[in-house]
């Protein structure tokens, strides 16, 4: 389901490719940065050769970034401004489970 | 954790103009001074002002230029390192410089440039690279010198734009900072086992830092800047205000002869255990400013290595365009063997 | 003539024996002369990822000479180090196959030696790994996991220029035909082997022939391309008799050093 190059990229330019790395066990897959390159096992190739010239990491992935899709900025208020103004959806709005002794000491910092 | 840059689709030309937070135009310049105000990293799709947009591509596009151009005098010695061990760690080094090229090339795309169009500009002259690289590796030593003082004042350099105020400029610097830390080591470690050798060994050495001293602590770290660096009052107030424009941006933090000077600094003595001396006899502790006094840059010096048409320059960009041009059949059947793939509807299993 | 018998008991009482030396002086020189070429690539590859890729090929292969000539070291009485052997000994006593030395040619020429060279390399690693000496063993094992990335790479490549413009398959395709009359001598089994193979030592190259026949046959076939069936085989380089290009090539790795008698590095 590869999609046409995006229109910033020039006329037969390899494609970008996100690549993420499992840099050790316990940790999620992280964004490393992009690779350009035109198929798959030469994105992943050309990703260890970039992101993995040093450590021992788990396992590597390679996604083509027009493939990822992105909130606009310009949808950001929409999007996120859900998540602001909602200090009830914090432990430390609460009294603390340690008794009334502490509350004076840690309670001040809602506002 | 450094992600140099993300990829072309975080960053659709032109972003600046079509996105950036819905307010009235007037808003967003306020929006950027603030992030910069705040020493929040500009990301790729915020609004920026054309100029730092600019700024940045040149000076990420140089940067990257000098990584791959770089590789050219020491990738010359490769083929001749003295032992199995030097040649293994020579090549880890060239090959750092191609990933930072790699790393650097990334981050400025997401500036809305295309890396091809970047070796382009490379190729026709029309942008620049670190002039250091226009004076040729004539010894094995060199290496080393090249490695301990160009890469040393690289380090020096390069650590505060860790903190650039560009998000991809700066995590891409993160990556390459902590690994250049292993070529300066690798630099001065390969210049010690010389001085500990023959007294031609030694002398070789010492031939190397006296071609390469100059061109580090001038070239590496751009014009003076100060009056006090040498540059003369106009010069030093054309320089101060291209610094002080950086600077009020949050791209760099500090003046050249700033930089210069913690250069310096740093390296008079190491060359001093080494037992090598530096080719500038005003070199002397300053106990008052607490600072090693050096020869203010002559920036005239320079004319031959900084000019266009010298040997040396035309030979870095002839070896790069060289390559380019011969890879382009295998460019293209890779283009030609995706398109074809992808035509097949072949579709990857994710691991 | 020496026995099998005769040096199997030679190596238990002394821990040399120099027919595995030779041996391993002879993959030795393989990689480090394959890495070589492979240097002279580095910064006129065709993109700069390939830079980076072919360095780490050569990265690897400089760093399996190291562990085998080390070895060979201790094997043939001389004591002598890495160094030693790659610096300190003439043009004819390089015992690679030629094969490793041919000159770069253009990319689909280097793609080429790559894909007949990482094919066996893989192939005669992994039976190493299989062998009794657990050193060896373990060396095997690991160089041919690492091989075997190299592998990935000339077969990628192979298909890429095989199936992508009709420049390129041509271009292919004489890549193939250059190498090939170089092959044969990969799986050649002189005395030399013969005795090692025989006492067990070390597996026979010619064992892993109908492998690689079978796999390079495969990959070439994918990539649209014919295996060539040259009539000529070319022989020599493990009795130490090279091409002409090979005296540049070593004078070249060993310039630095010869300049400077008695330096350390």
């Amino acid at each position: 389901m590869s999609s046409t190059p995006t229109g910033t990229e020039r006329e037969g330019a390899p494609a970008s490719w996100e690549v993420f790395l499992r840099p050790r066990r316990g940790l999620s897959h992280q964004h490393m940065g992009s690779v350009r390159a035109d198929d798959a096992d030469m994105a992943l190739g050309r990703a260890r050769d970039l992101y993995v010239r040093r450590g021992d990491p788990l396992s590597l992935w390679v996604v083509r970034s027009d493939a990822v899709h992105a909130v606009s900025p310009a949808e950001r208020d929409p999007y996120f401004g859900n998540a602001r103004h909602k200090p009830y959806r914090y432990p430390e709005q609460y009294a603390p489970l340690t008794g009334p002794d502490e509350r004076g000491s840690d309670g001040d910092h809602d506002q | 954790m450094s992600t140099p840059g993300t990829s072309a689709v975080a960053a659709p030309q032109h972003a600046a103009r079509q996105d950036g937070p819905p307010a009235p135009q007037d808003a967003l310049p306020a929006h950027f001074d603030a992030l910069i105000a705040a020493g929040e990293t500009i990301e790729p799709r915020d609004w920026m002002p054309d100029g730092y947009r600019r700024m940045l591509l040149r000076q990420i596009a140089q940067h990257a230029h000098s990584e791959i151009i770089g590789m050219q005098p020491e990738g010359a010695w490769l083929t001749r390192a003295p032992s199995l061990h030097r040649k293994s760690v020579l090549i880890a080094k060239v090959q750092d410089e191609a990933g930072h090229g790699l790393y650097l090339y990334s981050s400025a795309e997401t500036l809305g440039v295309d890396r091809a169009e970047l070796l382009d500009a490379l190729h026709r002259g029309q942008q620049r690279f670190a002039a250091t690289f226009n004076h040729p590796a004539l010894t094995w030593a060199d290496t080393g010198a090249i490695a301990w003082l160009t890469d040393g004042a690289a380090v020096i350099n390069q650590a505060p734009l860790c903190r650039t105020s560009y998000g991809p400029y700066a995590r891409a610097m993160r990556r390459v900072c902590q690994e250049e830390a292993f070529h300066v080591r690798q630099g001065y470690d390969l210049m010690r086992a010389l001085c500990e050798g023959t007294p031609e060994q030694k002398r070789m050495a010492q031939d190397a830092v006296d071609r390469w001293w100059l061109p580090a602590v001038a070239l590496m770290f751009g014009p003076p800047d100060t009056e006090a660096g040498g540059a003369d009052a106009r010069t030093a107030a054309l320089g101060a205000a291209v610094s002080r424009r950086a600077i009020a941006w949050g791209i760099k933090r500090h003046t050249n002869d700033e930089l210069r000077a913690r250069f310096v600094d740093s390296v008079v003595p190491q060359a001093e255990r080494l037992g090598l001396t530096l080719p500038d006899p005003a070199i002397r502790w300053n106990e008052e400013r607490g600072h090693y006094d050096f020869t203010p840059v002559d920036w005239e010096t320079y004319r031959d290595a900084l000019g266009d048409d010298t040997h040396w320059a035309r030979q870095r960009i002839a070896h790069r365009r060289a390559a380019h041009e011969d890879g382009a059949w295998v460019r293209e059947a890779s283009a030609a063997y995706a398109a074809r793939e992808d035509a097949d509807g072949r579709t990857e299993e994710p691991a | 003539m020496t026995t099998t018998s005769d040096t199997a008991a030679e190596t238990a009482r002394t821990g040399q024996d120099p027919d595995l030396a030779a041996h391993l002086l002879r993959l030795g020189d393989d990689a480090l002369v394959l890495g070589q070429r492979l240097c002279q690539w580095i910064t006129r590859a065709p993109t700069i990822e390939e830079d980076l890729a072919l360095s780490n090929i050569a990265l690897d292969l400089v760093g399996h000479a190291r562990t085998l000539y080390t070895r060979a070291g201790g094997l043939d009485g001389t004591g002598r180090t890495e160094d030693d052997y790659a610096f300190a000994r003439a043009d004819r006593e390089f015992t690679n196959a030629l094969v490793t030395e041919l000159p770069n040619g253009d990319f689909a020429v280097t793609v080429a030696r790559q894909l007949v060279y990482t094919h066996y390399a893989v192939l005669y690693y992994r039976a190493l790994a299989d062998g009794p000496d657990p050193d060896l063993a373990g060396f095997g094992a690991r160089a041919a996991t690492e091989v075997a990335f190299h592998r990935r790479h000339a077969d990628d490549w192979t298909r890429r220029l095989g199936l992508g413009t009709p420049e390129s398959a041509r271009r292919m395709q004489a890549g193939l035909d250059r190498v090939w009359p170089y092959t044969a001598e990969l799986f050649e089994e002189d005395d030399l082997v013969s005795r090692l193979a025989a006492a067990g030592t070390v597996p026979g190259p010619a064992s892993v022939r109908p492998s690689w026949e079978r796999e390079v046959g495969e990959v070439v076939a994918g990539a649209g391309l014919t295996v060539p069936a040259p009539r000529w085989q070319a022989r020599g380089g493990r009795d130490g008799l090279h091409l002409e290009e090979f005296g540049v090539l070593v004078a070249e790795l060993q310039s630095v050093r010869r300049q400077f008698p008695g330096g350390t590095w």
